[in-house]
């Protein structure tokens, strides 16, 4: 009899070694909020470049925006939350170095659901009269059929090569589990996809998932899920509530030395010049340099 | 009570806004909108829905910075994105630009759309909410900068953007109010060009114009924005925000 289930465990880099150059990737979370971001450094290492990318943004726009991996941006907005402006995201755009896609936020949800509906495009009335309208060009209205007559916007599907997300747990079936508030729109992500690809913060056996959590909690199913990565700690520096908050501190340090070539070079070769172990090192390291800093003052 | 501030006359204006919403969403952005909001809740505008700003519908009424008394539902960004092409919503948000018809800026400044002078967050959802259900702006400071004949992107849409745009964008299309540190504005002249609403108390309508970058229409005497009352004074004060974080948002 054949395997019934299969073992999709994959370490960050594997995954990484099945994206290519050109790709158009998702990135799950909002904002600066849980994060694929294991995932996304291991990215930054690789020598994989001209992505288009899909994604509620924050600093993973940022740092692929610095590392030059980004050729077309297809976003609503790139936030850090506690702070409004991704620093990589600016320079990059002000530059001209990447091609700016921009959409309602709710029409990437549209555009999304499309592509998991396997639907060209989907109805909507945002747009209508914005600027997203004339920035994008290809973007097309429709007239109702029916007797309302409505002229609505197309908003085309926005499919993708691969999707990544971070959830709190999963199994290594695939089967993904966000136990924070929102599982925003990772789930869409992963089913707009030909390949969706979870890091989660702990795999853990398919039984214990729903041991002491709601079924509601469990948005990805393994249909759609390609890869499935342990990644302690993987969505630092944002949030992965419950298991932990946002590194406010760490986000500072980021902005700060994203603001001076020397700075982020420095920033570069303290935390992004290893690999995913490295860079988890160097930041316990700052962390308890920081505490007895603090403590000092 | 002490004399009113000029951040609490700013509050209630905001609060104005809301007057009798029922049950809908109410989404502020800033210090002010959200003490504002708060205090319709607390005062002229009892059933609106509150979000914690994460994923919860709260109950009650509570500090800015602290944590709701209790919560009352789920609401997911997915749900509030529901919620808003259903119409169940009036956000109130802070303009980069705004100009004399209701466009507003939040993406960029510049006119090369793939090469910005300066990027901003992006359009984020303004486009949408404009479309589907009432928006309100708030204005922190406001100038000539903010206030400009023309802004550089739509990113929610103005009443001429609409009209433009056909009837599907004018269907639900509401601007409704401006609050600035100055002064209120609407829409509710013929054209739908901005109208100076009301001053609050110590500006002239001629301050307020020398910091608008278009004209503003002017229909009869401008009256004074009116002042918080006793109980509201309390409830700012004492109750949504005991720390005074809304002087520090008007601090120029």
């Amino acid at each position: 009899m054949p395997p019934t289930t299969t073992d999709k465990q994959m370490t960050e880099d594997e995954v990484i070694a099945e994206l290519r150059s050109g790709m158009t990737i998702g990135i799950g979370g909002w904002g600066s909020r849980r994060k694929p971001m294991s995932l996304v450094r291991a990215i930054l290492r690789s020598d994989i470049s001209d992505l288009t990318i899909v994604a509620y943004g924050g600093p993973d726009v940022g740092l692929l925006c610095a590392a030059g991996k980004i050729k077309r941006l297809v976003y609503g907005f790139v936030s850090l939350d506690s702070i409004p402006l991704d620093p990589h995201f600016r320079a990059a755009r002000q530059a001209g170095r990447i091609e700016s896609v921009e959409y309602d936020e709710g029409m990437v949800y549209s555009g999304l659901y499309a592509a998991a509906c396997r639907l060209p495009f989907l109805p909507t009335r945002s747009g209508l009269g914005s600027g997203v309208m004339t920035s994008n060009p290809d973007l097309k209205t429709i007239k109702s059929p029916y007797a309302d007559g409505e002229e609505l916007v197309a908003m085309p599907a926005l499919k993708l090569d691969a999707a990544l997300v971070h959830q709190n747990r999963a199994d290594r079936l695939g089967n993904a589990q966000h136990l924070g508030p929102d599982v925003y729109f990772d789930d869409v992500f992963c089913a707009a996809a030909d390949r969706a690809y979870v890091s989660c913060e702990r795999i853990v056996e398919t039984d214990e998932l729903l041991a002491a959590a709601h079924p509601a909690t469990l948005r990805i199913s393994r249909a759609v899920v390609s890869g499935v990565v342990q990644a302690p700690n993987g969505a630092h520096f944002t949030s992965c509530v419950p298991d932990y908050g946002r590194d406010e501190r760490f986000q500072r340090e980021y902005v700060r030395a994203a603001a001076d070539p020397e700075a982020w070079a420095e920033f570069r070769a303290r935390y992004l010049s290893g690999d995913e172990a490295d860079y988890q090192a160097a930041v316990s390291a700052a962390g308890l340099v920081g505490g007895s800093v603090g403590g000092a003052a | 009570m002490s004399e009113p501030t000029r951040a609490e006359v700013c509050v209630t204006a905001c609060a104005d806004t809301w007057i009798d919403a029922g049950e809908i969403l109410v989404s502020p952005f800033g210090t002010i909108p959200t003490v504002g909001a708060r205090l319709a809740r607390a005062t002229t505008a009892p059933q609106v829905l509150l979000s914690d700003g994460e994923a919860m519908l709260t109950t009650g009424i509570w500090p800015v910075g602290g944590e709701p008394e209790g919560y009352e539902g789920w609401i997911p960004f997915r749900t509030i994105f529901e919620m808003l092409w259903s119409g169940r919503r009036h956000v109130m948000m802070i303009p980069g630009q705004l100009d004399g018809f209701g466009n507003m800026n939040i993406s960029m400044i510049g006119s090369d759309y793939q090469q910005p002078k300066a990027q901003l967050i992006g359009v984020r959802g303004a486009p949408g909410n404009t479309v589907q259900h009432p928006t309100s702006y708030w204005v922190p400071r406001h100038s000539a900068r903010v206030m400009v004949s023309k802004v550089d992107r739509v990113c929610g849409v103005g009443y001429d953007s609409a009209a433009a745009a056909g009837p599907s964008a004018q269907r639900f299309h509401d601007i409704r109010r401006v609050v600035t540190d100055l002064a209120v504005l609407d829409f509710d002249t013929p054209d739908h060009a901005m109208r100076l609403a009301s001053v609050h108390p110590g500006v002239s309508v001629e301050q307020a114009q020398e910091a608008t970058g278009f004209q503003l229409q002017v229909t009869g005497e401008v009256p004074e924005t009116r002042l918080p009352n006793d109980e509201e004074l309390r409830l700012i004060r004492e109750v949504l925000d005991p720390e005074g974080l809304r002087e520090r948002e008007l601090a120029r």
